[in-house]
């Protein structure tokens, strides 16, 4: 054993992948997914090992539905009737207390509060109020945790939702999926461990950015890789026009012959880790189509997600694709669902943009669930920050806007550990200002992380001399929020 | 072969994530990984040996810096016992609650609470504490025990210190060394058992250099000329061939792009069209121009602050060159409160300036003092004072209100005509460009609380730390320009280092500092220290000249030799820390592009200009986008602009050009010192199916069919282009054998040959034997993607 230890043992990632390279298929894979383990010293993690949780894990994979523009908690899951009795009258001094307001309503003069135009009722087995625009994800409360009492830092999008992500309002930091596949891997030697999926709704966009599924300064192989389930799912993936696979292979073969040939010269390991890199795509060139094509989808399942989802790009087709990419082992799937920036016309857009993500969201539960999936995979709902109570501009009978709030808005999790059908925390009956049981986004981040099976404040990474962390300095694990 | 904890980690690591996949199962693995978790308690018996002398700065500061710096450092406010380990004085000095104990006790390590504490037993007195999630090794624990029975000296930190130009070493192999360069790094390999490689083939010097010093591979004509030339001086010449190449401008720039964070958005959410080009096309100036590094540095801080010829106002090249430091993000989201982003900016000019010039992480000390370096909290908000005197806006407007927002400059005809010839100006529409100006009064900086925009504290005026120079005020006037002659004195210990470190990292792929963009206390340790002093000091004393260091460097043997890595070399020296062979390193983003349209004839080789669109795949941005701007979709651009160089493909922040980040190109989000360097299966795909790449490959086969050659010589001729080497037999018959392979295949499936070759936007050359072109392409293709041809 010892002698075995001695003859394999060096820190040096080219020496390393020079002794391993010829004799374990799975070579590719080591690189691909976890470089950093290679890296000479100064930036490798302090006692413990990358590649496997801390400890005994509840979730091994997340979804994570992001919603993106910041849907309002009062048209969805934050049943407030105070402020439908309240309506036009404006928000108390002592309620706002000092919060710190956008330019796009600070000079208003009033802030006149606005109740939900649409109807709330209780659900299920927990009795979870829930509004008449998400019938879908009201007939599976019973798994949700409803979450009230998010709360972030920022107060303009880019901003929130940079903090949410990567756990730093400004800086380029590691993206959450980075984090986790930068210390658990991937479990599917011919995907990467991180995916994301983006969707547009019909509601006022804010924009998606590269950064917020960035690997920030860990090894760029941990970066979120779009996937599509259109015609090419992942960049580059198909082969060009007049080429086939019989073709490629004869190609892969020659091109493994000449890069050998480089290595008799050269004894660089990298080149024989290079060969193994296009084994690896060659490998995805089939791997991943079979997965993305949801063409061949069950009945069943096209109506559970709904014919939308035969359309690409819609978000639910990248629910299905969600499920079978974890399904497929990868560890962390990143939706980002556009269009919930609703300043005005609240009574116009909120409709459509719950009509584009409320059936997918609750099938992809229910999907999980039947195949028992459920328990081991993390649903995450929500988005970068809550909506005011009062109206942006003037709230007229039949239509309002509600401008960004911080303090406190909702998210729900599903599955993977999280306690079923309950609420989480809670606001007062404005819906202002939080009561009990705040969930700061570190303490969302350090609850997840815990729930892979991560410690929050061991999963470091050495860069310019400190350890950087995705919680940062901060952050609560919240048994509460957990099964 | 020694056996320390950070191996065992390493293969119990690749074991834990390979476990359901190694051939032995998971059963044993596991066994195995509870083994190896077992004995690394145990490698402390067998670790590294303890050196005779214990040095400061290269054995224990690196060990209390990493683990004890943060509770007993220079952060007054989050010290822990009142401790001080980082300054000699705190550390013997009477503790406070226990005044007849002392931290360390020079020369008894038993009477040091220092060693008492990290020796203990005792889980609660230990240090670090456990809940710190650090440990000390026992070797570590060895060299503090050590350390303190010598004497406990404390040394400055050798980076602070400013350098002298030291003697060269001596070395026994007189006959290797081609500058003073080889001295330095022929004595290191002899100190570590190892003897340089031979210098390599010509043909393959010849691409490294030619890649290195401009960013393109040596053409036909150029190797031949150099394999004919059989004269002592051939390469010498070759390499200043190469400098005056005004592509050597551009392949500088290239990273100094990325340390200006340069883009050609605004960045933030609906991320809108800016016009930088002007200040990236003067980049590319300045290095052929051979601007000493003294103006370059002091033209960017400060060029609105300094005088034109006979005391006229700065010209507009001096204007121009300072919009480096309005590179940063600048946000364009209605709504957003104007004095958080103003503050914004101005933190990350400071950042962006520490980093840059002095590889400091200044950043660290923005809401709290240093954990590790002297940097106070009152330190930063001091540099920060110099970049808070621009009158700006957080939110000028919002999207397309502006491609420049104020302070900004205006480039006309007539500037391109008069001074500014090196903006590549495309049309007669004057072009606007961010630079930098101060307010006519002064501004107030004030230290921010938790460095939080609306908490203001003291007051404080523009100054830098102590302990690297003084700032003395007499000299030096308190703003930006005063910055700059600060930082080009003589004195001053950081700037030429700095500065001479990353051009080594350009060619060799690590810095002598490794940590390029830290040299404080957590940086790591130079690998050559009296290396870098020697390169910083004859450096700044030569003018500051740029083109002098590289030609230096590319002319020493270290450079020249051969990138053969031997079984030896790799098991003693697996990182090449000391240089005994070239490193084989893959070709930056940029460069890749580069090559493939070069080789090929398509590069359109024009210098400078805006930004250009080529092919990528479709619906990228779209999908991103807020809906807004300019910049909503991809307009692909047409002809020639598809084959501009990689450098001047649009950078829009939000939906970076996803051929450039597959090859680990940065982001340009923030500065950045140093890109990793990955092999995924990405890159993989990216070299087979991107349009870029097919297209070289079609084009240049049809380009050789036209040629009234054999098809060996078409062969032949394309590897050279290609590699920028003759093929040898073996290759060459691999070659032969594939392409009368495809050939047949083609033929037989005429469509197939035709689909194939339907490819990119260059027109067709009209050949009649498709199949033959279709096997041609196939075959070039095939080189593309040799490992070799994107390795330097």
């Amino acid at each position: 054993m010892n002698e075995y230890i001695e003859n394999r043992l060096t820190v040096n990632r080219r020496h390393f992948l020079g002794k391993m390279a010829t004799g374990i298929g799975s070579l590719a894979l080591g690189s691909l997914l976890v470089p950093d383990l290679f890296r000479g010293s100064g930036e490798e993690v302090d006692g413990f090992p990358l590649g496997m949780p801390h400890f005994a894990p509840k979730a091994k994979r997340v979804i994570y539905l992001f919603q993106n523009g910041a849907p309002s908690q009062y048209e969805s899951f934050e049943y407030k009737p105070l402020l439908n009795k309240l309506a036009g009258q404006d928000l108390p001094a002592s309620i706002r207390n000092g919060q710190r307001l956008t330019g796009m309503t600070a000079n208003q003069a009033k802030f006149p509060l606005v109740g939900s135009h649409f109807q709330f009722k209780q659900y299920g087995q927990s009795g979870m109020w829930v509004s008449e625009l998400f019938p879908n994800i009201a007939r599976i409360v019973d798994d949700v945790c409803m979450v009230k009492t998010m709360n972030t830092e920022a107060i303009n999008h880019d901003p929130a939702l940079t903090f949410l992500q990567t756990g730093a309002q400004q800086g380029n930091r590691p993206s959450m999926g980075a984090w986790v596949s930068y210390g658990l891997g991937s479990d599917n030697k011919n995907l990467p461990a991180f995916s994301v999926l983006l969707s547009r709704g019909k509601g006022n966009g804010q924009g998606v950015y590269s950064k917020l599924w960035t690997n920030g300064f860990l090894d760029s192989t941990h970066q979120g890789v779009v996937f599509s389930s259109g015609e090419e799912p992942i960049l580059y993936l198909n082969n060009p026009e007049g080429t086939d696979r019989t073709a490629r292979r004869k190609m892969l073969d020659n091109l493994a012959e000449l890069n050998n040939l480089a290595y008799d010269d050269f004894g660089d390991p990298e080149i024989k880790a290079k060969v193994q890199q296009y084994e690896m795509a060659y490998r995805m060139q089939t791997a991943v189509p079979e997965l993305t094509d949801l063409s061949k989808e069950p009945d069943h399942i096209i109506k559970l997600y709904g014919p939308e989802c035969l359309v690409p790009g819609t978000f639910a087709a990248n629910c299905l694709l969600a499920r079978k990419l974890s399904e497929a082992g990868v560890r962390f799937v990143q939706l980002y669902h556009q269009g919930w920036d609703q300043h005005g016309n609240m009574v116009g857009e909120m409709p459509l943009q719950a009509k584009d993500t409320d059936r997918a969201s609750a099938a992809l539960i229910t999907d999980l669930k039947q195949r028992g999936l459920l328990d081991e995979t993390l649903v995450i709902w929500g988005g970068e920050f809550g909506r005011t109570n009062y109206s942006q501009g003037t709230a007229t009978k039949d239509n309002y806007g509600r401008d960004h709030h911080p303090r406190a808005y909702c998210t729900w999790m599903a599955g993977g550990g999280v306690k079923p059908g309950t609420v989480y925390g809670e606001t007062d009956e404005f819906g202002y200002n939080i009561v009990r049981d705040p969930v700061h986004i570190h303490d969302f981040h350090a609850t997840v992380m815990h729930l892979m099976g991560l410690n929050h404040e061991r999963l470091t990474y050495k860069h310019l001399g400190r350890r950087y962390r995705l919680t940062d300095i901060a952050g609560k694990v919240l048994p509460g929020l957990m099964a | 072969m020694i056996l320390n904890e950070k191996n065992v980690r390493t293969l119990t690591t690749w074991l834990a994530q390979n476990r359901v996949l190694l051939a032995v199962g998971t059963a044993f693995s596991l066994l195995l990984t509870a083994y190896l978790f077992s004995c690394s308690h145990q490698t402390t018996a067998v670790a590294i040996a303890i050196p005779d002398e214990v040095d400061y700065n290269f054995h224990i500061r690196p060990i209390l810096s990493d683990n004890c710096f943060k509770c007993h450092g220079p952060d007054a406010n989050k010290r822990e016992a009142n401790l001080r380990l980082d300054t000699e004085a705190d550390a013997y000095a009477a503790l406070k609650d226990n005044p007849k104990a002392h931290g360390i006790v020079p020369g008894d390590p038993l009477q040091s609470v220092v060693w008492q504490r990290i020796t203990t037993k005792d889980t609660a007195d230990l240090m670090p504490p456990v809940n710190s999630n650090l440990k000390l090794t026992g070797h570590q624990v060895a060299l503090i025990e050590k350390w303190i029975r010598q004497g406990a000296k404390y040394k400055p930190h050798w980076a602070f210190i400013a350098p002298q130009l030291p003697k060269l070493p001596q070395v026994d192999d007189d006959e290797w060394p081609r500058n003073e360069i080889d001295h330095f790094t022929l004595a290191k390999m002899t100190e570590m058992g190892l003897k340089p490689n031979e210098e390599a083939q010509k043909e393959r010097l010849l691409k490294r250099v030619s890649l290195d010093l401009t960013g393109l591979p040596p053409s036909l004509d150029l190797q031949k000329r150099f394999m004919a030339d059989q004269s002592e001086t051939a390469y010498e010449k070759v390499v200043d061939e190469l400098l005056k190449s005004p592509h050597y401008g551009e392949k500088m720039a290239i990273s100094w792009l990325d340390v200006a964070r340069y883009a050609d958005s605004h960045g933030y959410q609906d991320d809108g069209l800016r016009t930088m080009w002007p200040w990236r096309d003067w980049v590319i100036h300045a290095f052929n121009q051979n601007y000493g590094y003294d103006q370059f540095l002091t033209w960017q801080l400060a060029g609105d602050l300094l005088k034109g010829p006979n005391n006229t106002p700065p010209t507009k090249e001096m204007l121009l060159a300072t919009g480096f430091n309005r590179n940063h993000k600048i946000t364009q989201e209605g709504g957003v409160i104007d004095e958080e982003y103003r503050i914004e900016y101005v933190t990350d000019r400071t950042n962006t300036v520490g980093k840059t010039f002095l590889a400091l992480t200044y950043e660290c000390a923005k809401c709290h003092d240093h954990k590790y370096d002297p940097i106070l909290q009152k330190d930063y908000y001091s540099a920060f004072a110099f970049f808070n005197q621009v009158p700006e806006k957080g939110l000028f407007g919002t999207i397309d209100a502006s491609f420049a927002d104020p302070p900004n400059m205006k480039i006309s005809d007539q500037d391109v005509k008069d001074l500014l010839r090196f903006v590549n100006k495309k049309d007669t529409a004057s072009v606007m460009v961010m630079v930098m100006k101060d307010r006519d009064t002064l501004r107030p900086t004030h230290i921010l609380r938790r460095g939080n925009y609306d908490q203001p504290a003291d007051e404080v005026t523009a100054s830098m730390p102590k302990f690297i120079m003084p700032f003395d005020a007499k000299r030096y006037p308190q703003n930006r320009l005063g910055l700059a002659r600060w930082m080009t004195d003589p004195k001053n210990p950081l700037t030429a280092r700095v500065f001479v470190n990353r051009i080594w990292q350009e060619f060799f792929g690590r810095g002598i500092v490794k940590t390029v963009g830290d040299f404080g206390m957590q940086g790591e340790l130079p690998s050559h220290p009296e290396l870098l002093d020697w390169l910083a000091v004859d450096f700044r004393t030569h003018q500051w000249d740029i083109k002098r260091l590289v030609r230096q460097i590319v002319l020493s043997a270290t450079y020249r030799q051969s990138g053969v890595i031997s079984e030896d070399k790799r098991l003693k020296d697996p990182e090449n820390v000391y240089l005994s062979h070239a490193p084989r390193l893959r070709l930056p983003a940029e460069l890749v592009r580069d090559l493939v349209l070069a080789s090929s004839g398509l590069l359109n080789p024009e210098i400078g200009g805006p930004s250009v669109k080529p092919y990528q795949p479709k619906g990228l941005w779209e999908v991103a986008t807020s809906g807004r701007g300019s910049l909503a979709r991809y307009v692909q651009d047409h002809g020639t602009a598809l084959y501009r160089r990689g450098m001047y493909v649009f950078i829009k922040r939000t939906v970076p050009p996803p051929s450039m980040l597959l090859f680990d190109a940065s982001n340009r989000d923030q500065c950045e010192v140093k890109r990793s360097r990955t092999n995924t299966p990405l890159q993989a795909l990216a070299m087979l199916n991107d349009p870029m790449v097919l297209e070289s490959a079609r084009v240049l086969a049809e380009k050789l069919m036209l040629e009234k050659t054999t098809t060996d010589e078409k062969i032949n001729k394309a590897f050279r282009l290609i590699l920028c080497r003759t093929p040898r037999e073996k290759e060459l018959s691999v070659l032969q054998h594939y392409f009368a392979d495809e050939k047949s295949a083609f033929t037989t499936t005429p469509k197939k040959a035709v689909n194939l070759l339907a490819i990119g936007e260059t027109p067709p050359a009209h050949l009649a034997d498709k199949a033959t072109t279709a096997a041609l392409m196939q075959t070039l293709l095939m080189i593309y993607n040799l490992e070799e041809t994107i390795m330097l």
